[in-house]
């Protein structure tokens, strides 16, 4: 009777679960990225230097904190990152004042300090992989993954200007991209520098992450050694209860 | 050597002579005798205290670097995670903390459901221990507010207009307890003042007493039967042992344990797929927006189901309204339990199918209502969630009933022990 009635619970979980599908409805891409890989995580801040810190601050990181995390020094942190006005320990911001930003494209642009913590990994990557041209946006395009951004598509030189396709199929092939202005990058290339990127955002989420699992791995090497000898002293006590 | 320990003894006696040290070290400790068949379920007790120091400790630092303000709340929260020495780790013992403190007292309570360690004598100890939930549930709820992200600050928002569901005074109710019309830095302020010393202040006398009455009435076992009834010549219970050093160190080992799996979530799983730390909650709270699905914590989702199963208005009174009474009434029902409970033994080993039945349909409502609770609702997960609903109450309202026909098995003379 008991498993009855737990089949049928089982049956009605899933049963709930199927109606849980996601909002957008497009499966994401697999970002894949890997933090421990420094000089990924430099071509992501190059990226992000050059491309995006126009507009989006990461207002929670210190220049100073991540030049010394992913192995940047002093000379090329101030001379290829900072703004001359800003001090190594600053906090890094945009020059661009919020409620104009908001006049100019709709919304003003997020601050991007824990971005990668509220999206994931696989949206950011999935969003800067998923621009394609619309005359009927104000920008010119619109993102398969998040539609009617306000975003521009920043990333256009490197990558160039696509099309979006829908098929009738169901699943992650019922759209293709076709590239109608070729970029500076070819596709893999772009790939790669999106992930770069991603990396980079994930680190500036949570840059404890870089020393978290190693710690981690350490404290419970010694609390399971501290088990076993705890363990054997117990034994040793409960031996005279019967 | 021998002057040192002569030393260390002298001031002993010392103490001694103008402190119950050693006679209060006796009787809950050195010469508490607890029946010597407590099995895994018996663990979560002393998890639970383990928990509790941990949140305190943390809590005291993370106080340190904190600043209990609208406008500074979210940024000091990444300063700590960024800026502050170990902040990171700090914080998140805290958060895992809560998470795991809320795990082990729903074992610590299910495991009183599965011996019946809240019958007689042991009402009062069940109710100490109930108040003690309530307040943790409070504790949680205050200090959820804290980091001021999206979910800090429109779960707040919902619940405290919960109780504007109440006739008459309801939003005069809510607007006091938030001091402001909205959720504000006044809101923000007084939760802090909660969250930090009122309730631990609470938790702490509480644990207390919970500690005096279980040690007047002593612990209840698997077996469910008083191991006070069978006493050796110098009047010791012949099943119990010393609670030192026997579970002195066999819960210094369980905690142990309990601390690897602890620290697989702190280290490698703080967000724990965003059910300890909620993904939205990363977002600084923003009045001007409510987000799309306003989920409770984990710990909360149950009673949240519950609330929003509630669809109908019945009897002249809006179904808002009947969410609130149900969802208060799921809480406090426990607190009956001694009462409702009517068979003649307590643990569930010496009962009949329908007591095992009922346990498990309440366990099962339980865990789905939680699930369903975390999700957005649609027709078909409301209608699943009001079933586990009637599931859940009527685990409580049928028991006088089921408790009574139930066949029971003859009970033992002395507890079930294998030593190994």
């Amino acid at each position: 009777m008991i498993i009855k009635i737990l089949l049928l619970c089982l049956q009605l979980f899933f049963w709930s679960q199927s109606f849980a599908a996601g909002s957008s409805g497009v499966e994401l891409l697999d970002a894949n990225v890997d933090i421990g890989r420094r000089n990924s995580l430099q071509r992501g801040a190059q990226t992000f230097f050059n491309y995006c810190s126009g507009c989006h601050s990461i207002q929670f990181m210190r220049y100073n904190r991540m030049a010394s995390d992913i192995g940047l020094s002093e000379d090329v942190l101030k001379t290829n990152l900072m703004f001359a006005s800003d001090k190594v320990g600053d906090n890094i911001k945009i020059a661009m004042d919020s409620e104009e930003a908001a006049s100019w494209f709709g919304v003003s642009p997020p601050d991007l300090s824990v971005i990668a913590r509220v999206r994931g990994e696989d949206w950011l990557y999935s969003f800067l992989n998923g621009f394609y041209v619309d005359p009927d946006r104000p920008t010119g395009v619109n993102n398969l993954f998040f539609p009617e951004t306000a975003m521009p598509h920043v990333l256009w030189e490197l990558q160039g200007y696509r099309t979006l396709e829908k098929t009738e199929r169901l699943g992650s092939d019922s759209y293709a991209f076709k590239t109608i202005v070729e970029g500076k990058l070819t596709p893999s290339q772009y790939e790669t520098l999106t992930r770069d990127l991603v990396s980079f955002l994930v680190y500036v989420g949570e840059p404890a992450r870089l020393v978290r699992y190693q710690i981690g791995f350490w404290v419970i090497a010694f609390l399971i050694l501290l088990f076993v000898f705890s363990y054997l002293t117990k034994r040793e006590y409960w031996r005279d209860i019967h | 050597m021998n002057a040192l320990i002569k030393g260390i003894t002298g001031l002993r006696n010392w103490v001694d002579d103008r402190f119950p040290l050693m006679s209060l070290w006796n009787e809950h400790v050195g010469q508490y005798y607890a029946p010597k068949n407590f099995n895994f379920w018996y663990y979560f007790g002393v998890f639970s205290l383990v928990m509790f120091a941990n949140q305190i400790v943390t809590g005291i630092w993370l106080t340190m670097s904190y600043k209990p303000s609208a406008a500074e709340a979210f940024s000091s929260v990444e300063f700590i995670m960024r800026d502050v020495e170990w902040g990171w780790l700090i914080r998140y013992l805290h958060s895992t903390g809560a998470s795991f403190f809320f795990i082990v007292i729903y074992l610590h309570m299910f495991r009183a459901l599965l011996y019946g360690s809240y019958k007689k004598p042991r009402e009062l100890l069940w109710i100490i221990g109930m108040f003690l939930y309530l307040s943790l549930m409070a504790e949680a709820f205050f200090g959820y507010l804290l980091p001021w992200g999206q979910m800090s600050y429109w779960g707040a928002q919902v619940i405290i207009s919960l109780f504007g569901a109440i006739p008459f005074i309801g939003e005069t109710l809510s607007t006091w307890i938030r001091g402001d019309y909205v959720v504000s830095d006044v809101t923000l302020n007084r939760f802090f003042a909660l969250h930090v010393v009122a309730l631990p202040f609470a938790i702490a006398g509480l644990v207390v007493m919970h500690i005096l009455a279980l040690h007047e009435v002593g612990s209840n076992n698997p077996d469910g039967i008083e191991i006070k009834d069978n006493k050796d010549s110098d009047g010791k219970p012949i099943d119990g042992i010393p609670f030192h050093p026997y579970y002195t160190i066999k819960d210094l080992t369980g905690i142990i344990f309990f601390l690897i799996l602890f620290s697989v979530v702190v280290f490698f799983a703080p967000e724990m797929g965003g059910y300890f730390l909620e993904h939205n909650n990363f977002v600084p709270a923003n009045p001007m927006a409510t987000p799309e699905h306003i989920a409770p914590v984990w710990y909360f989702t149950p009673y949240y189901s519950i609330l929003r199963a509630n669809t109908v208005n019945f009897f002249w009174i809006p179904a808002k309204l009947w969410g609130v009474i149900f969802m208060g009434a799921a809480v406090m029902i426990f607190f009956l339990l001694p009462w409702l409970d009517r068979s003649p033994v307590r643990s569930l080993r010496y009962r009949g199918w329908m007591s095992k039945f009922a346990l498990g349909a309440f366990v099962t409502s339980f865990l789905v209502l939680g699930y369903l609770g975390a999700l957005p609702p649609t027709p078909v997960r409301t209608l699943v969630a009001q079933f586990f609903t009637v599931v859940y109450f009527m685990f409580f309202l049928l028991m006088p009933i089921y408790t009574t026909f139930d066949k029971v098995k003859p009970l033992p003379d002395r507890v079930t022990f294998n030593d190994h």
